[in-house]
């Protein structure tokens, strides 16, 4: 019969429509800036520089060895390296960036930059409230505005943070033991990227 | 003058204070005042509507979808015309360089003025209508029609495929669809034997026991008003019939190239269209501002007719939250194929009750003469092609 199938939908709708104002449960939508759904583990959106310890300074794990600005598909970050060494969180001294910006408004969110650190250095944040009022002020980003402790990493992707951590651990603790007299090979390069020069 | 009854002094308010400031206006400005007063409610009145239209329209959209639709503005996000309204005042009015400037501004003013036009011979309560024509339903689709040119304008005007796509789809939209929209129309023509809109109203007036006297009552008046509002559907460009926007084939159709408060005019324009014709469907078959119960007429005449315009919104809307967009071979055969004949047989079937005696009888035989041919036009309606894997004969 004609019109069946339209009588169907019609009702459907009118389900939907009186059903919102009982059932709340219906509404799935999320009322933004009042209520927040919590950050998804697996979602990216920018980098940040990690830095252990306390001062956000002094303790970043960033060697300034360029690759991330050399392999930077959009090229939108700047370092500037060190001329010294200074001690960093564990005490051993290493060269440190001097300045390292990275332009918001030219970042692609690739992750190329955290895939090539060989330090684990650079991670992706989750956050995504960064809208800017300033043009000029506000988009580049120094290192001062980029740098986040470790315990912000483990809390936005707990998960690969806490793998990231015990591979360190384990580059430490092999860097650390008394070295082998016939064992010239360095430390095989880890899946995670583990910093062996540590 | 003060004679009256309290519900009858509500019922003519209006009427009575208009006739109370007449009387203090001298005679020589007596035409123009008269005139001022009556047309300056309709532009205000139903631009309000229009306001009020377009929140309840997104709100009611978005719970059908389970959303909350717009919540920000005010208390419960009443007041989002207003911002909706700023917004489009403050917007920069682009006007393509190679556009034919001229008649890319009327199209959108002659839009809104064809719309407001119609309103002219619309009763919204009793003794409550600007003009009295003695043409009234013939005025309101004369008029109706100049739509159709507004949006060619607006289409050709803009020097775009988009919105001569759009402006193709609507002429031919609208035109194929004015026909059964006349003609399902003249069935009410038959009865009251008028083509005052006022007369067809007062002819509804009267009731059988506690039942109205509606035309939307009878079989061919309830053919004749599903039919039309089908038509009006189309004519007011209103999912889902709403090809000529098509927002995901050709973005806007034939305003595309429209912005700012030109845009906000196609929106008022089509909107006033839309009330418009729903009003003229209120007038020949829901008995215009009469009470749906005899008990119930002490409630003003006014207000009836503004509710049920309220209702046909609401069931608008409905309509849009639940149908799809139909494909332009769809809405074309339709209206040919369907609407056309079902609107002539309609004709048939007024003529035949009319002549036939008054009796149970009657009633079977035009219910008989509408529902059998509907049900077997339906059936060729129907998609007989089921969807299959393509097969390609040149192309493995």
């Amino acid at each position: 019969m004609l019109g069946n199938g339209l009588l169907k939908g019609l009702a459907e709708t009118a389900r939907n429509f009186f059903g919102s104002y009982v059932d709340k449960d219906r509404l799935t939508t999320i009322q933004f800036p009042e209520e927040r759904a919590p950050r998804i583990e697996a979602s990216r959106n920018f980098p940040f520089l990690v830095y252990d310890g306390t001062d956000p300074q002094a303790g970043l794990r960033c060697v300034s060895c360029l690759i991330c600005e050399k392999e930077c598909p959009p090229k939108c970050i700047f370092i500037e390296k060190s001329t010294d060494k200074k001690p960093d969180a564990v005490g051993k001294p290493q060269f440190y960036p001097t300045r390292f910006n990275i332009d918001v408004s030219v970042c692609m969110s690739c992750q190329i930059c955290v895939e090539v650190c060989p330090f684990d250095a650079i991670k992706m944040d989750n956050d995504f409230e960064a809208s800017a009022t300033g043009r000029f002020s506000d988009l580049l980003w120094t290192k001062e505005r980029l740098a986040k402790s470790n315990e912000y990493y483990h809390q936005v992707h707990p998960t690969e943070a806490a793998d990231v951590d015990a591979a360190l651990a384990a580059a430490r603790a092999k860097a650390a033991a008394p070295k082998p007299a016939a064992s010239p090979a360095p430390p095989a390069p880890s899946a995670t990227g583990g910093a062996p020069e540590k | 003058m003060m004679h009256l009854p309290l519900t009858q002094t509500i019922d003519q308010i209006f009427v009575l204070s208009k006739a109370w400031i007449m009387g203090h206006v001298p005679v020589a400005f007596q035409p123009i005042s008269s005139a001022i007063l009556s047309v300056a409610p309709v532009l205000v009145v139903f631009p309000l509507l229009f306001a009020i239209t377009t929140v309840l329209e997104r709100k009611g959209l978005g719970r059908m979808q389970n959303r909350y639709g717009p919540n920000r503005v005010g208390p419960f996000g009443f007041w989002q015309p207003i911002a909706d309204g700023i917004k489009s005042l403050t917007k920069e009015d682009v006007i393509p360089r190679t556009a034919d400037q001229v008649v890319h501004f009327l199209a959108p003013l002659l839009l809104v003025l064809a719309a407001f036009l119609a309103y002219a011979v619309l009763p919204i309560g009793r003794n409550m209508v600007i003009a009295n024509l003695s043409a009234g339903v013939l005025f309101f689709f004369a008029i109706g029609s100049m739509v159709e040119l507004a949006v060619f304008m607006a289409g050709w005007s803009s020097h775009s495929k988009y919105s001569l796509l759009g402006a193709m789809r609507a002429v031919a939209q609208m035109i194929s669809y004015e026909i059964p929209l006349v003609l399902s129309s003249i069935v009410v023509i038959m009865a009251t034997g008028t083509l005052s809109t006022v007369a067809i109203v007062d002819a509804q007036t009267r009731y059988i026991g506690i039942l109205p006297h509606w035309y939307v009552l009878t079989p061919w008046g309830f053919c004749g008003f599903v039919l039309f509002m089908i038509a009006a559907t189309a004519e007011s460009n209103r999912s889902p019939f709403d090809l000529p926007e098509g927002e995901s084939e050709i973005i806007a159709g034939y305003y595309i190239e429209y912005s700012g408060f030109k845009f906000a005019l196609f929106f008022l324009g089509e909107y006033l269209g839309m009330f418009a014709t729903s009003g003229l469907a209120i007038t020949l078959f829901l008995g215009g501002w009469s009470a749906p119960f005899s008990f119930l007429t002490w409630i003003p005449s006014y207000l009836w007719f503004f509710l049920k315009l309220l209702v046909f919104i609401a069931a608008f809307i409905w309509v849009r939250g639940t149908f799809p967009r139909l494909r332009m071979d769809q809405l074309m055969g339709f209206a040919w194929k369907f609407m056309l004949p079902m609107s002539l047989l309609n004709l048939i079937d007024a003529a035949v009750w009319h002549l036939m005696p008054h009796n149970i009888l009657r009633w079977l035989v035009c219910i008989a003469i509408l529902a059998i041919p509907c049900f077997l036009l339906s059936l060729n309606l129907k998609q007989r092609k089921q969807l299959q894997i393509r097969t390609y004969r040149f192309a493995e």
